[in-house]
């Protein structure tokens, strides 16, 4: 296996190579690393959205050179636009590469999304119809990302509000099928999976009856925005900025009884809270993670 | 993974839900797209809506983000509206949001509601400064005693190389004074002066340093910065302002980092 080292200036720092499964993490904000930092290591992992590091230097690349030294790190990509019908951003794709090389994350992941078309990046993830043309050229983007970086990338479902009358499948066969086809691991996002089926008036218990668990490496769970629509129906938006709710923490355990512990995000992203918030969130997927882990070992035990 | 196929082209016939979507996601007088649907009952347009709201919003958010001093000059509302201006007239061009804004001052410099403010477009092209020099590559500042080491003859002939992260910026205003009150949440006294600034960004340790430079200490590191030798540079200087000052200048720019090195040239060099 290739050394994990890092070149830093005249040095090469060797990050160690963290083991993330079972573990629930959080996301990484540089307003919190003062805090991580004094509370010493503890269980559990970071994720960093991939663009926020792509300057050339500076207080960002030190923060996380800093946390990765402590911790396993997920680098999250939200702007490869994989679910557009134009080529990848090849220079995009290129400092994507050299941010995984530089940081050696233990899961690096990207979204059933696009968010740039000709030149215009909107900030946004943009949905896609769901159908053979598109199957084609998003099963291609993973493939060119997936060959660049020289490892698998997880794809994350997305949140919808809408859908197209081009779409001849469904979204669970869709992303079935790119696995099978690329090779992907999945990010299944549970909240995006309760937004969705609620945005859409469908099941999200059926969803994940027909969604692919055999290939997911990491799950998200976040809180969302809750509004109502022009019948007085919920419209959820998913807005990461607060906790998750009850019916995704339901959602979530049923996924980890059928697939075991799986690396858990909490995903904050907006209206940021206190350190020991944000740990008490991640705390509650741990517990969940762990009993997770020792109804396996009655499962087993009862087996033999 | 199976082998590349790498025919990538952008069949807009088979898919054309992007250029449907971007031609009104920056545009609220449009309708929704075609073969968009909402469950029954539902508007398509609301929901395509919810996703035009996604984008204005959150790029307003990034450059509020880059520009802190300056939504707290105009306020909220001020910002908000100049920005969805800016934001429809010149979207994002690169995903990396810290990129983004670099011809925001140029447009708050024409836009008629801020013409009462005309420092705000210098405030706002200093924090953008500050964001560049954030992301600036990493990079040792020149260090005070390797300048007491070199030869005083070898010195004046010497070319400075610029740190990274240095930027040098002039104003017809005060921009540093007003930026300085506006940037953090210490509340705002009244700025004094009306005299214009300079303005010197460098990022010598850990986090980006601003502070205001004279107007000769100003045309000096400017000089430098353009590779003019040590030498010539100080004399330029001394001709423009002759009560400046070369030691405090020098040991000013080099206090701030604003240097990563220098480089000795012969005399024969200098043209």
């Amino acid at each position: 296996m290739r050394p994990n080292v890092i070149a830093a200036g005249h040095r090469a720092l060797r990050f160690p190579r963290h083991c993330i499964g079972g573990m629930a993490g959080t996301s990484f904000k540089h307003e919190h690393l003062p805090a991580i930092l004094e509370e010493g290591v503890r269980r559990g992992f970071f994720e960093v959205h991939a663009e926020n590091y792509m300057g050339e230097g500076g207080p960002p690349h030190r923060a996380l050179t800093r946390i990765r030294q402590d911790y396993p790190v997920s680098i999250h990509g939200v702007c490869m636009s994989i679910g557009g019908p134009q080529p990848l951003d090849k220079q995009h794709l290129a400092r994507f590469k050299t941010l995984i090389e530089r940081y050696e994350p233990a899961l690096v992941s990207e979204h059933l999304a696009w968010s740039t078309h000709e030149t215009t990046y909107f900030n946004d993830l943009l949905p896609l119809p769901y159908n053979a043309a598109t199957m084609q050229h998003v099963a291609d983007h993973i493939d060119e990302v997936q060959e660049t970086i020289g490892r698998q990338i997880l794809l994350e479902n997305p949140s919808s509000y809408l859908t197209f009358t081009e779409s001849t499948m469904t979204e669970t066969a869709f992303i079935r099928e790119l696995a099978r086809r690329t090779g992907c691991g999945l990010l299944l996002d549970v909240n995006n999976v309760f937004v969705s089926a609620t945005n859409l008036g469908t099941s999200a218990l059926g969803y994940l009856a027909d969604y692919p668990l055999e290939f997911v490496r990491e799950i998200h769970l976040a809180g969302h925005a809750v509004q109502s629509d022009e019948n007085g129906e919920p419209l959820l938006i998913d807005s990461h900025d607060g906790p998750v709710c009850d019916a995704v923490w339901a959602l979530y355990e049923t996924v980890l009884a059928r697939t075991g512990p799986i690396a858990t995000l909490v995903e904050w992203d907006s209206a940021i809270p206190d350190w020991p918030t944000l740990t008490q969130e991640a705390a509650a997927a741990q517990a969940i993670l762990d009993r997770t882990v020792s109804s396996d070992r009655r499962i087993r035990r009862a087996a033999v | 993974m199976r082998p590349s196929n790498l025919k990538i082209s952008v069949d807009s016939e088979a898919a054309p839900y992007a250029a449907d979507f971007a031609g009104r996601l920056l545009d609220p007088e449009r309708p929704a797209p075609p073969g968009v649907t909402a469950p029954a009952g539902s508007a398509a347009a609301r929901r395509f809506g919810i996703y035009r709201n996604n984008v204005t919003v959150s790029l307003i958010e990034a450059l509020a983000a880059v520009f802190p001093a300056t939504l707290r000059i105009t306020g909220p509302e001020f910002f908000r509206a100049m920005a969805r201006f800016h934001i429809r007239a010149t979207p994002p061009t690169s995903p990396l949001l810290f990129e983004y804004g670099r011809d925001f001052p140029a447009f708050i410099e024409q836009y008629p509601h801020a013409r009462s403010m005309p420092w705000l477009a210098d405030v706002a092209r200093i924090e953008r400064a500050w964001l560049d020099a954030y992301h600036a590559a990493d990079e040792a500042v020149l260090a005070p005693e390797s300048l007491a080491c070199a030869a005083p003859e070898a010195l004046a002939t010497s070319r400075f190389v610029a740190h990274p992260a240095t930027r040098l910026l002039a104003s017809d205003y005060p921009a540093f004074s007003i930026f300085s009150a506006n940037r953090g949440d210490a509340p705002v006294g009244r700025i004094e002066t009306k005299e214009p600034e300079w303005t010197l960004l460098t990022r010598p340790h850990l986090g980006v340093e601003v502070r205001k430079v004279s107007p000769d200490a100003a045309k000096m590191i400017a000089s430098l910065m353009d590779g003019v030798p040590l030498g010539r540079a100080a004399d330029d200087t001394l001709a423009a302002f002759p009560s400046f000052d070369l030691s405090a200048a020098i040991a000013g720019f080099i206090e701030a980092g604003a240097f990563r090195g220098f480089s000795a040239y012969g005399a024969h060099d200098e043209t």
